[in-house]
């Protein structure tokens, strides 16, 4: 039931971009066109899973073992840029197909302060290894589907004649507002 | 103070304002302005990262090689980041829970690592620091309105001194949604005023 309850939580309730504001350079950078948005989100799902986990265990074995939890915003910004490499290398290797569809987003995810974010809030929320899991697949999804609606709503946006001064980031950002608006009406769902 | 020098500041306040012309750094700027005194407070934090971090980085620029550069900037920064986290959690307990997850999170903003990469690792140590000190000047400017903005509309309050009668506020603007909806009016009216 805790699993079920942090899914729709993250997912709808929690919604990583739209109230918690964690990944917004890639949701307002890679969603002119869905299929972007796909790959993103592929990526995103990922690297935010794997770089979870790693972290995680890292938190646990040596920076709180030796008592030098200070040092995690360093040790977790550059755990999460060598496993960005690593993954980008080894997927090279095994499937290039996969490769294709994710490789030019995993360098721009290095600086998506969601994954960084997700990581420690596991920590600051005391979930223990699955439930870190579960909450890193549920707001990489959340961070899918919102980025996947967004990108939807752009492309239809981008037809019609926005007045000048409005164009570019601000419709982008009104846009996200809205978006942001009827993703109210699910709270109260999860407390 | 040569005229060349204040033009490095303004580039940073006006010309090249990272929140309203470059539209760098939109976490912080839309999750820690619920207030006006979160967003100030957030932009001077930032500010001393990105001075922190210009002036190590222009010292170190001739010791770092190429290949590793950004690793290395990144290092700089999340050092300056866990001093600023350290001293918050010291001194200023109150606001740094109220910021929370956004004062680790100065890392990954992508104006710091932006600046050290564009200006710091190219110019002298004072320039640097007077890019630091511009450019954290815009940041801190554009949140503290943007709070502003937010607060005043959100419950009629400004800097928690009340201005309208609460029945007035709406409470949207304090929430998710508004941050979006009031950055976008701002840059919009930004544009306005800049190509007047």
């Amino acid at each position: 039931m805790t699993y079920i309850l942090i899914f729709i939580s993250a997912v709808f309730v929690n919604n990583i971009v739209l109230s918690q504001f964690l990944g917004i350079c890639p949701f307002l950078g890679v969603s002119k066109k869905i299929n972007t948005a796909l790959g993103m989100s592929g990526a995103v799902v990922f690297v935010m899973t794997i770089a979870t986990i790693f972290t995680y265990i890292i938190q646990k074995s040596i920076l709180e073992a030796y008592n030098i939890a200070f040092l995690q915003t360093i040790t977790f910004i550059l755990v999460i840029a060598a496993l960005v490499q690593l993954v980008e290398i080894i997927l090279k290797k095994i499937s290039p197909a996969l490769y294709q569809a994710l490789g030019v987003f995993l360098p721009l995810i290095t600086t998506n302060c969601a994954i960084l974010g997700v990581a420690i809030l596991v920590v600051q929320k005391n979930f223990n290894l699955l439930e870190s899991v579960v909450f890193a697949i549920s707001t990489s999804i959340g961070f899918g589907l919102a980025l996947i609606l967004f990108s939807g709503i752009r492309e239809q946006l981008s037809m019609i004649k926005v007045p000048k001064k409005m164009e570019g980031a601000p419709i982008a950002l009104l846009t996200a507002g809205l978006l942001a608006l009827a993703f109210m009406g699910f709270s109260g769902i999860v407390k | 103070m040569s005229n060349s020098k204040v033009k490095i500041i303004l580039n940073g306040l006006i010309t090249e304002n990272p929140i309203f012309v470059l539209i760098l750094g939109m976490c912080p700027t839309l999750a820690t302005t619920s207030s006006a005194i979160n967003g100030f407070s957030m932009g001077l934090a930032t500010s001393f990262v990105l001075i922190g971090s210009n002036v190590a980085i222009s010292l170190l620029k001739n010791l770092i090689p190429d290949k590793v550069r950004i690793p290395a900037y990144v290092v700089v920064i999340a050092t300056f980041v866990t001093v600023v986290e350290m001293l918050m959690q010291a001194y200023l307990p109150a606001l740094f829970e109220s910021l929370g997850i956004f004062i680790p999170l100065i890392v990954v903003n992508c104006i710091v690592l932006g600046r050290a990469e564009a200006f710091a690792s190219k110019n002298s140590v004072i320039d640097s620091s007077l890019d630091g000190i511009g450019i954290g000047l815009g940041f801190t400017f554009a949140l503290t309105l943007l709070g502003i903005v937010r607060e005043l509309l959100g419950t009629g309050k400004i800097f928690s001194l009340s201005v309208l009668p609460e029945k007035y506020g709406m409470l949207v603007f304090v929430l998710a949604p508004g941050a979006f909806i009031a950055l976008a009016y701002l840059i919009a009216i930004m544009n306005k005023i800049r190509k007047a």
